[in-house]
């Protein structure tokens, strides 16, 4: 009897992230994919058919008769969506590209401090999670806008002489994007460097490399899980952000995250943007499964 | 064939004047804040050398070995390898290379690119390297493990490619910093003699550090014995062993009887010395300068004491009676632990050339402890 409960809390645990998944995941994305199957109504809410499971299986099965692919077809038609897809991604892969530039050093001089200050370096880095995001890209606002203190500083500086037009440019959403992913990236390659054996590097000299090229040669492959998880950690989100386009990019920006939002509250078209939303998880599957691989990969050779 | 020994015997470079060491370190001194990890440290090592450095954990043998690898320098003093000054020569431009103690495989290449590592950084054509690279895995005999990573490997394995490593690239000194540390007693054993042979063969120059005494003396030419940061001995295994120069190499290398006292008469190239607290006299060969009334020490090991039940013929001198008080059978031999009067215990060990003796000393008999006027080793330092 104790065995056998035994094995059923064992079991209980193990399907406690399964169940997680499950409840969060699976299911709202089924009602989600349901949703994009539908046609916008005059309604609460706002489309139909209404699959009321309360009435019967043949009320279901009737309503699942009317789903249509329309709004999918719609996408494709629209060179708005692929549009708007295809520039976040590219948005997407240019900021990942820009957080590793300037992530590595960041994340490489705290794993090489002495390791009394390390605690905290770490804590700088985490510190600015304690303000709300979206209160940390409103204050970009305030140091890119054409008056603002970075104008403000150069133009003092005699660096410019008229204020440069940062604001509500792509460049503008690239500062947030890096700006406020950089921990994301700056903690995994963090974590591969400091757990390093730093005698490899000097083995390395040893046998004839130069500090430059013991890096090259040992110190940035074995970090490269770390920069692997920090790159998608950055990238999933980036492609699906919303706030940095909407407070930050001008209105030319086409960024999914953006289209999503107007399909959603401005249009009130919900079954368009739930296929906006069904395309985009489909088009990130791909980088996330690449991910979990690399992951397990890593995982595996640590053994 | 000829035997290693009979090599090993003929070889004696710092015993001759002429001789130019391949190492030279002139009162090299190394602090980390106000720690003095290494004092003022001076020594020769020859070319073709197995030089050891053995010292209690944290004398500074690594911290020294790592300033002939470049990469601590030296507070104050200097290097010289092959005659050239290695101040500030990086790592990468020395004629040493160094096994780390903890091997420092690369996780991410395979044996083979491991070894091809250093290779590859001096530019050397690709046939070469492969040539090479098979050359060295026959050598440590890891030919089948080619393709592996290091974590597919044993300790004895991952231990022989980090030496295959740093063999590959030829260099003219070895540096070794605890290269059997991380194996059982069996393998230490067998890769002493396979680090001692490939040492011969390839006529390199080893320095060795190590904690362990045995595998010191099993190897080496001959042994530095450091203690916190300076050099107290340096000598060849036997000479360590059976004239150490101090209280402390006596005392750190192998098991030793201490006695103090104060020299009572120096006559006939012999010295008597009076043990007042074990009421002994010791009689023994005058082979330091001392006078009468100084206090001096002398050592003598187990293996070099007699035991009988019966009274030795002078009981006066070099003669202590006692009662055994433990007996410790180690199958080759047996050492038994005489307490004095006064409580002091003496060591003494017999081997057991014989299978079955009449009448064995017990537990609790009482024993003459006795030896001879060269059996130990006057000491004043
Ligand atoms: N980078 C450093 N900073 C400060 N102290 C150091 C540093 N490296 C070594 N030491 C100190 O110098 C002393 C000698 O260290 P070293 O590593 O040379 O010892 P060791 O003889 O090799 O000992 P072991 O047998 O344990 O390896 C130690 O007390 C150590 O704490
Ligand atoms: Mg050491």
């Amino acid at each position: 009897m104790q065995k056998l409960i035994a094995s059923v809390t064992s079991r209980l645990v193990i399907s406690i992230p399964y169940l997680w998944l499950l409840v969060f995941f699976l299911i709202p994305f089924i009602i989600v994919f349901k949703i994009s199957l539908s046609e916008v109504a005059m309604a609460i809410p706002p489309y139909t058919p209404v699959v009321d499971i309360t009435a019967g299986i043949k009320s279901v099965f009737n309503s699942i008769s009317q789903f249509s692919w329309d709004n999918y077809v719609w996408l494709v038609e629209d060179p708005l969506y692929y549009k708007a897809y295809i520039s976040s991604l590219v948005i997407a892969i240019v900021s990942t590209f820009l957080t590793l530039i300037i992530g590595y050093p960041i994340a490489y001089g705290m794993a090489r401090a002495p390791a009394t200050i390390r605690p905290t370096l770490l804590m700088l880095v985490i510190l600015p999670f304690w303000t709300s995001f979206l209160i940390r890209v409103y204050a970009w606002i305030g140091i890119l806008k054409p008056e603002g203190l970075l104008n403000q500083f150069l133009m003092w500086a005699n660096v410019i002489d008229t204020p440069l037009n940062i604001l509500n440019t792509n460049t503008a959403i690239f500062i947030g994007i890096v700006y406020s992913y950089l921990p994301f990236l700056v903690l995994p390659i963090y974590s591969a460097l400091e757990k390093m054996d730093y005698s490899l590097v000097e083995a390395a000299e040893d046998l004839g490399c130069t500090p430059l090229m013991a890096f090259w040669k040992i110190t940035f492959p074995l970090s490269m899980p770390g920069v692997i998880a920090g790159c998608f950690l950055v990238f999933i989100p980036a492609t699906g952000e919303f706030v940095i386009p909407d407070l930050l990019g001008g209105s030319s920006t086409l960024m999914i995250g953006k289209t999503l939002w107007s399909e959603f509250f401005s249009n009130r078209d919900w079954p368009v943007s739930s296929a906006v939303a069904v395309i985009l998880l489909l088009l990130l599957v791909v980088p996330i499964v690449l991910f979990q691989r690399s992951e397990a990969k890593a995982q595996e050779s640590e053994k | 064939m000829k035997s290693l020994g009979s090599f090993r015997r003929k070889f004696a470079p710092w015993n001759d004047p002429e001789a130019k060491p391949f190492i030279a370190i002139e009162n090299v001194t190394k602090r980390f804040g106000d720690f003095t990890a290494v004092d003022d440290l001076s020594l020769n090592i020859y070319n073709r050398e197995f030089f050891a450095l053995l010292g209690a954990s944290g004398c500074g043998k690594s911290t020294l070995l790592r300033m002939l690898a470049g990469f601590e320098t030296p507070t104050s003093g200097r290097i010289l390898i092959d005659g050239q000054d290695m101040s500030g020569i990086p790592p990468y431009k020395r004629p040493v290379n160094m096994m780390f103690q903890s091997y420092a495989l690369f996780p991410h290449m395979t044996v083979e690119a491991n070894i091809a590592f250093g290779l590859k950084q001096d530019g050397m054509p690709k046939n070469e390297i492969e040539a090479r690279v098979a050359e060295m895995l026959k050598l440590v005999k890891l030919e089948q493990f080619a393709k592996r990573k290091p974590h597919q490997l044993s300790g004895g394995q991952r231990q022989r490619v980090a030496l295959a490593r740093c063999v590959a690239k030829r260099p003219k000194v070895l540096l070794l910093d605890e290269p059997l540390g991380a194996l059982d007693k069996k393998l230490r054993e067998e890769t002493q003699f396979e680090l001692m042979d490939l040492q011969m063969k390839l006529g390199l120059t080893f320095v060795v550090v190590t904690h362990d005494q045995e595998e010191a003396m099993t190897m080496s030419d001959r042994i530095a014995v450091m203690d916190k940061g300076k050099v107290k001995q340096v000598a060849t295994p036997a000479e360590v062993y059976e004239a150490p120069n101090s209280k402390f190499v006596a005392d750190f290398i192998g098991n030793v009887n201490m006695f103090e006292g104060t020299a009572a008469a120096v006559e006939n190239g012999k010295i008597d010395i009076d043990v007042a607290a074990d009421k002994m006299t010791i009689r023994t060969d005058a082979t330091r300068n001392c006078s009468v009334g100084q206090t001096v020490g002398f050592a003598i090991r187990p293996e070099k004491i007699r035991l009988s039940r019966k009274e030795p013929a002078n009981p006066a001198v070099n003669a202590a009676y006692g009662e055994l008080y433990d007996i410790a059978y180690f199958g080759d031999m047996t050492v038994f632990h005489v307490r004095l009067e006064n409580g002091r215990i003496i060591k003494a060990a017999s081997l057991n050339a014989v299978r079955t003796v009449e009448d064995p000393l017990g537990y609790e008999d009482m024993v003459w402890v006795n030896f001879d006027t060269d059996a130990g080793i006057l000491l004043t330092a």
